[in-house]
Parts: C-alpha cells; sequence; structure tokens
C-alpha cells in the first residue's frame, strides 16, 4: 500500500470517524444521565439534515449569513427531542429498561416513516454552507472540512464534560443515573433533568447532521438508523456513558471501517459489528468504561 | 471443627476466602458439617455470612482455599452444578418466581435428568404425562410439608412474607439437595410462625436427613434448634463451638453488642 | 393423560378443522369472485408471518428478551430452504415432499444458526442483547450478499413456487402446535423461572445457559421455516429483504399482538400482514400507523393487546355447558399438616 493510499485513508477515517463521534456524543451523553438507549437519536439527526435542506436556502435567500441555518436546526432538533420525550418516553420511564427500548425503537420508526410521508422517498440534496478549501499535505488531498469536523467534536466534547463537571445542573445530571430517588429527595427536578438532557442531546445531533451533510449531501428518511447504529457501536466501544469515549470510540469505528474496507470492501461493516458483539462480549463498559457488577 | 469422627463430611470447607479489590471479604473460613447436622453461621450485619453462601453456591469465585461436597470438590463450578451435586439454599431477600404459581415455582426446581426430553414433551408421549403426574405429586408432598398445600394454584408473588419464605424452602427441598443453606429464613416473623419454621426445619432434617447451615439473626431460634454454632465477624470466624459456649463467649458478646466503655480505655 | 386435556386436544383439533374447511369452501367457491386468489395470498402472507411472530414470541414473551435480528433466522431459512429446493427438483420428488424437505432444511439451517448466535449473545441481557442481535443478524445479511449460491447481493429469484395456501395452512398448525407444547412443558416452565429470576433459576440448578440458547435455537428453527414457506411464495428476494426494519416489523406485531400470547401473535400476525394488503393506497402509512399503534400500547398496555392471555376452545366449552372442574372422577385432596 503506498504512502498516499494509506494516508488519504487515514484523512477519510478520521473524517468519518469525526462524525461518528459527534453523533456518539448524543447517544453516550442520553444514556449516561438516563441508562437508555435512545434509539431515535439517529433520526433525530436526520430531522437535523432535513431542517437543514430547508433553513440554508431559506437564510440565502433573505440574505443573512448561511451558518444561521445551524442554529435553527439546532434549536428545532431540541424540540422535536424534547417532545419526543415528554409525548412518547416520559409515560414509559418507570416502567423498565426495555419499554423504554421499544418506545425508543417505536419514535424512531415514526420519525422515519413520518419524514418519508411528509418529504417522500426521494433524497434530497442539502446545499453546502461553507466550501472550505483542500490543503495540500505530503502529496495529499487534506480537505479542511475534516479539521473543522474533528475541531467542531472536540469543542463539544470539551463544553461537555465542563458543563457536567462544574455546573450545577450539570452535577444534578450526574446524581440522576446514580440513584434516582434520593436525587429526588435531595431537590433535583427530576423531570427537568430529563427534559434537558434530551434537548442537549438532540441539539448535538443538528450539529452532527451540519458536519454529516458537508461530506454527504445526500438526504434520505432512512439515513438516521443505520448511521445512528454505528454511531452507537462507537460509543459503546468508547465506553457508553463516558463523553471522552465517544469521541475516542468514533474514531476508531471510522478509521477501521475505512482501512477494512480498501482490502475486503463487501465485508467492512460486518467487521464493524463484529467488534460490537466482541466488545460486549468482553469489556461491555468499554474502553473507557468503569466495570459495575451485580449484588446478590 | 468435626462432625461425626470418621465418616466423610458432607461440607468441608477449607481457608475459603474471598477478596474484593482490598477488601477482604471471607477470610479463611473452615467448616465441617456431617450428616444430619444442624450448623448455625451468627455474626453482626455484614460480617459476610452471605457472602459464605454465595461461595459454597458458585455464585462467588473463592480467591483462597477450597470446599467440597461428600469429598468432591467443588471449587469453580457453576452455581447449578453444584446445586445438582447436592447444595441448595434460600435467598436472604426472597427470590421466588413470582408471577409462577406456587406448585410451578417448586416444579421449576425438579432435576432436569430425571425428566422427559424435547422429543416427548412435543409429542405429549406416555412418558411425558406420566412424569409431569410424578412432578405434580412430589410438588404437592414437598408442599404440604411446608404447610402450604391447598394453595398450589396462587401466584407466588400474593402469598403473604412468611408463606413465601417457606415456598423458598420447598423449592430448596425440590431440588433433592443434600446439604441445605437457610439465609435468615425466620426474618420478620412472629414468635408462631417461628416455632412452625421451626418444625419444619426439624422435621425436614429427620425425614430426608439432610445437613443444613442456618443464617440468622433470631437468637431464639439458633440457641435451640443449632448443634454448632460458628461466629463470623468482618469475615473471620471469631468463635466456633456449642450454643452454650458461644453465648458466654467474650468475643462475640463484643462483636454483637461492643466493648464497654471501661474496656475501650485500658485498651488505649 | 387426564381426561380434560383429551377433550382440550380434541375440541382444538375439531376448530381448526372447521376453519381450514370454511377457507376451503370460500376459496373453492370463489367467494371473493375476482379477489379470489388475491386473498388466497394475502391468506398464504399470512401463515408464514403467524410462524415468524410467534417464534419471536418464545423468545420475547416465554424467554423474556427481546431480539431485534430475528429477520437474520428468517433468511438463513429463506436462502438454505431454496438452496435445496433449487437442487433437488426434478428428481422425481412429489412437490409436497420437496417442499417439506426444503423447510425442514431451513429451519434446520436456522437452527444452527441460533445455536451460534444465542451461545455468545446470550451472555448478555436486556438492551445489550436486543443490540447484539441486530449485529448478528446485520452479519448475516452481509454475508448472504457476498455469497454468490445467494445472488450475491443481487435478487435471487427463480425459486419454485411451493407454497399454496392450504400447505401453508397446515404447516403453520403444526408448527404454532409444537410451540405450543413446548411452552405448556417443563421447558416452558424452566424458561420463565429463568425469565423471573435468572439467579433464582440457577440456585434450583436449573442451567440457565443451556435453556436460554435452547429455547433461542427452537425459535430460529421455526423462524427459519417461516423463511422458507416466505421464499417459496414471493420466488425472488434479497438479502435487503431482511433487514432491520423487518426485525423491527416483527417485534412490533409481537409486543402488539401480546407478549407470551400465542393467540396475540396469530391474531396480531394475520391482521397486521393483511392489513397493508387491504390498505394498498395506504402503504406508505402503514409503518407510520405500526410505529403509533406501537407507542400507544407501550403506553397504555405494556404487555400488548392480549398480554399473556389465550384463547381457548375448552374454556368456551366448560362455559356452555357449565362443566367447570368436574372433569376428575375423585381427586385426593390433601388435607391437614404434615
Amino acid at each position: 500500500m503506498t504512502f498516499s493510499l494509506f494516508f488519504q485513508s487515514l484523512i477519510n477515517g478520521l473524517n468519518q470517524g469525526a462524525i461518528y463521534a459527534l453523533i456518539a456524543l448524543g447517544y453516550t451523553m442520553v444514556y449516561g444521565i438516563i441508562r437508555m438507549i435512545n434509539f431515535a437519536h439517529g433520526d433525530f439527526i436526520m430531522i437535523g439534515a432535513y431542517t437543514l435542506f430547508y433553513t440554508i436556502p431559506m437564510m440565502i435567500h433573505a440574505g443573512m449569513p448561511a451558518w444561521i441555518s445551524v442554529f435553527l436546526a439546532v434549536v428545532i432538533c431540541a424540540a422535536v427531542g424534547v417532545l419526543v420525550e415528554v409525548i412518547a418516553y416520559k409515560p414509559v420511564r418507570r416502567a423498565g429498561s426495555m419499554s423504554a427500548l421499544i418506545t425508543a425503537l417505536a419514535m424512531s420508526l415514526f420519525l422515519e416513516n413520518l419524514a418519508m410521508v411528509l418529504f417522500g422517498a426521494k433524497p434530497h440534496n442539502v446545499q453546502k454552507i461553507f466550501d472550505l478549501p483542500s490543503v495540500n499535505v505530503l502529496g495529499v488531498a487534506l480537505p479542511l472540512n475534516v479539521i473543522l469536523t474533528i475541531g467542531i467534536g472536540v469543542v463539544m466534547m470539551a463544553c461537555l464534560q465542563i458543563f457536567i463537571k462544574s455546573t450545577k445542573i450539570g452535577k444534578a445530571m450526574r446524581a440522576v443515573p446514580q440513584d434516582r430517588d434520593a436525587s429526588i429527595l435531595a431537590g433535583i427536578n427530576v423531570n427537568k433533568v430529563i427534559t434537558m438532557t434530551f434537548a442537549i442531546g438532540s441539539a448535538l445531533a443538528a450539529v452532527a447532521a451540519l458536519m454529516y451533510c458537508a461530506k454527504y449531501p445526500r438526504v434520505t428518511n432512512d439515513m438516521g438508523s443505520m448511521m445512528g447504529l454505528k454511531a452507537f457501536i462507537a460509543a459503546v466501544l468508547g465506553g457508553i456513558g463516558v463523553i471522552p469515549g465517544a469521541m475516542l470510540g468514533g474514531i476508531l469505528v471510522g478509521l477501521i471501517e475505512i482501512y477494512v474496507k480498501l482490502f475486503a470492501p463487501g465485508w467492512y461493516e460486518a467487521i464493524t459489528y463484529g467488534i460490537l458483539i466482541v466488545i460486549l462480549l468482553v469489556k461491555p463498559s468499554g474502553i473507557l468504561g468503569k466495570n459495575v457488577g451485580e449484588k446478590v | 471443627m468435626t462432625g461425626t469422627e470418621g465418616t466423610m463430611p458432607v461440607l468441608r470447607a477449607q481457608n475459603l476466602g474471598i477478596q474484593f479489590g482490598g477488601l477482604k471479604a471471607v477470610d479463611s473460613f473452615n467448616m465441617e458439617i456431617g450428616e444430619s447436622e444442624l450448623v448455625g453461621l451468627i455474626g453482626p450485619n455484614g460480617a459476610g455470612k452471605t457472602t459464605v453462601f454465595n461461595l459454597i453456591t458458585g455464585v462467588y469465585k473463592p480467591t483462597e482455599g477450597s470446599f467440597y461436597l461428600n469429598g468432591q470438590s467443588m471449587n469453580g463450578k457453576k452455581t447449578h452444578q453444584i446445586v445438582e451435586a447436592g447444595i441448595a439454599r434460600t435467598f436472604q431477600n426472597i427470590r421466588l418466581f413470582k408471577k409462577m404459581s406456587v406448585i410451578d415455582n417448586v416444579k421449576a426446581a425438579m432435576g432436569a435428568k430425571l425428566s422427559y426430553n424435547l422429543f416427548h414433551a412435543v409429542f405429549r408421549t406416555p412418558s411425558y404425562w406420566k412424569q409431569e403426574e410424578e412432578l405434580t405429586k412430589r410438588a404437592e408432598e414437598l408442599l404440604q410439608i411446608v404447610h402450604l398445600n391447598g394453595k398450589e394454584d396462587y401466584e407466588a408473588g400474593n402469598l403473604p412474607y412468611g408463606e413465601q419464605r417457606r415456598l423458598e424452602i420447598a423449592r430448596a427441598l425440590a431440588t433433592d439437595m443434600k446439604l441445605l443453606l437457610l439465609d435468615e429464613p425466620a426474618a420478620g416473623m412472629n414468635p408462631t410462625e417461628t416455632e412452625e419454621l421451626l418444625e419444619i426445619i426439624n422435621y425436614i432434617r429427620d425425614e430426608f436427613k439432610i445437613s443444613v447451615l442456618l443464617i440468622e439473626h433470631d437468637m431464639s431460634l439458633v440457641m435451640k434448634i443449632c448443634e454448632r454454632i460458628s461466629v463470623l465477624d468482618f469475615g473471620t470466624t471469631i468463635a466456633a463451638g456449642t450454643p452454650e459456649e458461644i453465648a458466654n463467649h467474650p468475643k462475640v458478646i463484643e462483636a454483637y453488642l461492643g466493648k464497654d466503655d471501661e474496656e475501650v480505655e485500658e485498651d488505649a | 393423560m387426564e381426561k380434560r386435556f383429551k377433550v382440550s386436544y380434541f375440541l382444538n383439533f375439531l376448530g381448526v378443522l372447521a376453519v381450514f374447511f370454511l377457507f376451503v369452501m370460500l376459496f373453492e367457491n370463489n367467494a371473493f369472485g375476482r379477489s379470489t386468489q388475491y386473498i388466497k395470498g394475502i391468506s398464504t402472507t399470512a401463515c408464514y408471518t403467524i410462524i415468524m411472530v410467534a417464534s419471536l414470541n418464545l423468545v420475547v414473551g416465554c424467554m423474556g428478551e427481546f431480539s431485534l435480528g430475528h429477520a437474520g433466522f428468517v433468511s438463513v431459512g429463506a436462502y438454505a430452504s431454496a438452496i435445496v429446493s433449487n437442487g433437488l427438483t426434478g428428481k422425481g420428488l412429489p412437490d409436497i415432499a420437496l417442499f417439506l424437505v426444503a423447510l425442514l432444511a431451513g429451519g434446520i439451517a436456522a437452527g444452527l444458526t441460533g445455536v451460534l448466535v444465542g451461545i455468545p449473545a446470550l451472555r448478555l441481557r436486556g438492551d445489550y442483547l436486543a443490540i447484539v442481535t441486530i449485529a448478528f443478524a446485520e452479519i448475516i445479511r452481509v454475508l448472504f450478499c457476498n455469497l454468490s449460491i445467494t445472488g450475491g447481493g443481487k435478487t435471487m429469484s427463480g425459486i419454485i413456487k411451493l407454497s399454496n395456501f392450504y400447505w401453508s395452512f397446515w404447516i403453520m398448525v403444526v408448527c404454532i402446535t409444537v410451540m405450543y407444547m413446548y411452552v405448556r412443558s417443563r421447558f416452558g416452565r424452566t424458561v420463565k423461572a429463568i425469565r423471573e429470576d435468572y439467579i433464582a433459576a440457577s440456585a434450583s440448578g436449573i442451567n440457565v445457559t443451556y435453556y436460554k440458547v435452547l429455547t433461542f435455537t427452537v425459535a430460529a428453527f421455526f423462524a427459519g421455516i417461516g423463511g422458507g414457506v416466505y421464499a417459496h411464495y414471493m420466488t425472488a428476494m434479497i438479502p435487503t429483504n431482511f433487514n432491520f426494519m423487518y426485525s423491527a416489523e416483527l417485534l412490533s406485531e409481537v409486543i402488539i399482538g401480546g407478549i407470551g400470547s400465542i393467540t396475540g401473535s396469530i391474531i396480531g400476525a394475520s391482521f397486521l400482514s393483511s392489513l397493508p394488503e387491504m390498505m394498498r393506497q395506504f402503504s406508505q402509512y402503514r409503518m407510520l400507523a405500526y410505529s403509533v399503534v406501537l407507542v400507544l400500547v407501550m403506553i397504555f398496555k405494556p404487555g400488548g393487546i392480549f398480554g399473556a392471555w389465550e384463547f381457548s376452545l375448552i374454556r368456551v366449552y366448560e362455559r356452555l355447558t357449565g362443566r367447570k372442574g368436574g372433569w376428575e372422577k375423585s381427586r385426593k385432596k390433601t388435607e391437614g399438616g404434615v
């Protein structure tokens, strides 16, 4: 394998990985606080993408800078996230994790099919809002988009970490998964915490949608589920519930996928899923996670 | 710590211990129980008594020592294998199959090796019907022993607390064990229920010739029924002997009641 | 055998026979005019969907775990049976024998896959098990996309159309019966105990891993048979048919019908599989409606519409003849204490 191929794949892998990482951040945050795998998270990204499809031309037409459309997408995604939480997840919150899983699955199906009904099955193309040049590094074209994506990911991750560790709400968010009843007794408004978690998680999805569309402008109604699943694998690999784990897992999954694609293009997906299986069997808490046993 | 001299003890635990990280939950636990012996295991809360149960039923893997059932090493065996070999238990926090019927709880524990296979089940052969009938009969007998006859079709979770505890005993009996581990069977029972429990334990010991290891906090029950007692505190055995010896043992009194203020000052 | 069971089995057999003759009459007399063949086709669809949904209910209802990869087993059965029937055709076997052999091959292949998947996967529980089943199903899909014998990612067509309604009906009846017998035996009892409390089950001498894998394998076996009927009805298929969406659909049908209720699976599957056909022009709203119904069910009736309730002909009979509890001649009532 030539060096330039290796390097090009590295860039591709990092780009892909950064996108996965951004998506994984949302998963891991929600799981870390509510102990629930939000199956519909990938579909929030789909919603973000469709929103961008409409808002970008709208902003450009109105003469405003294109990146304001991102704020719109963030707001809309957060709103959808909160709505989904209040309508569907909250009623089944106490019913056990299996009910939550199924409800999340149902919401995912609902959102995907709603999008199909509203927007049709034909793919839409999201307009690029920034077109960063490629820099020539070591004989290989390095699109600055990649750096931007990774940069945004790192910034998001750092912000989240600071938020969770230092602010009062952040502390509340850490208390809730430890002991929900004790949190209530300590005066924490658990409902508000959970709703806020979803809002933040969904807002992250909008940002992820932006970076996703920068690389893959084609938007369909089912883009959410498969991508969401792979990002979920990334979150688990890195350590679900651990914020830096999402970054680590995302980058790793992206790199592995791209490199395996070089050698066995028909099988690379199987490798990704294989990783998930192995991790869950060997160290379910992920690379950066901690093991918790069960008391008899 | 020997039981009947010369014969193989049913249970022999040798320097059994487990360490969780830096904490030694059980340290050098030694015990021998002979056939039909009733031994008590007491100690303050958190002393490691249930941990001992978990060790000898394969829930935890010992980090030191070993234990033998009728001479056969049980180290590293899985729980269901140990149960098949002959050790059964009840749980401190009652773990019944709540949504199943009382009789199904007992039937569930009746050994698979003695029962019909998939072919018979699917084709409902005469062998299936005969064995199901036998299972039902035996389960009814066991329920009668614990005074739950007549309640076979009740949902297990709907039984009052004391009856749930007795059902757990019936389920343990269904495994045909040689050693029965009872984890606080009298917890939450009033004196009448405790008397009934005492009768049941004595009955099954005499009738089935099984050995019993009993964790209990109810001292009256322990003193009345146990032939020997071991006392645990912070994972170590601080005393072992007959009920009379234990009752007057200074270390035991100290473990339960703490040191006298004067003695503390003397030590300082 | 207790008399009540004898009567019960007899009644059920009569009931099934009656339903069958009803269908025969309707179809042979063209009761639906020109749509008769069409409705016959939908009924066949319902038959294999019922098998698939009921088999998944073994895992969900009996064992209490969610499998989101059931489509994987269906696909193994579908492809294995298609390969076998293609291979054995023209060798002089009567059609029905060819069909049965192919189905059996599909079931066995799927069952073996069930063992392979079950042994590692069933070490996990809850959310993680559900995710791992998705992963395995996707790996199976990728596998089929890359093998030339299964069409190499393109449509595999030319499968002999062996699934007519009459055969499919009886195959479904047999499958359902066997699954029912499994659940109402010590196997079902053991698995339910594991579902209730696996630690207590272990402490009662139950080899939890063995029974979990066994139930999973039986479920996979029947999923494979369902897949076989599917393959020989559709006569063409592509690996992406059996994607996560299909697994999710099957799981939704189990939950909506009733977790642990074979009756619910039968009614739910027949209704939900025939509904979209009858509402062809609304097909894009189908999954939308599914998901809404699913959310509503989870909120208001988490056990599913039928819950764990089973329809019982003998109970109907008892109620009609007022004969409750009078079956045995005498039952020695055990009384008193020790």
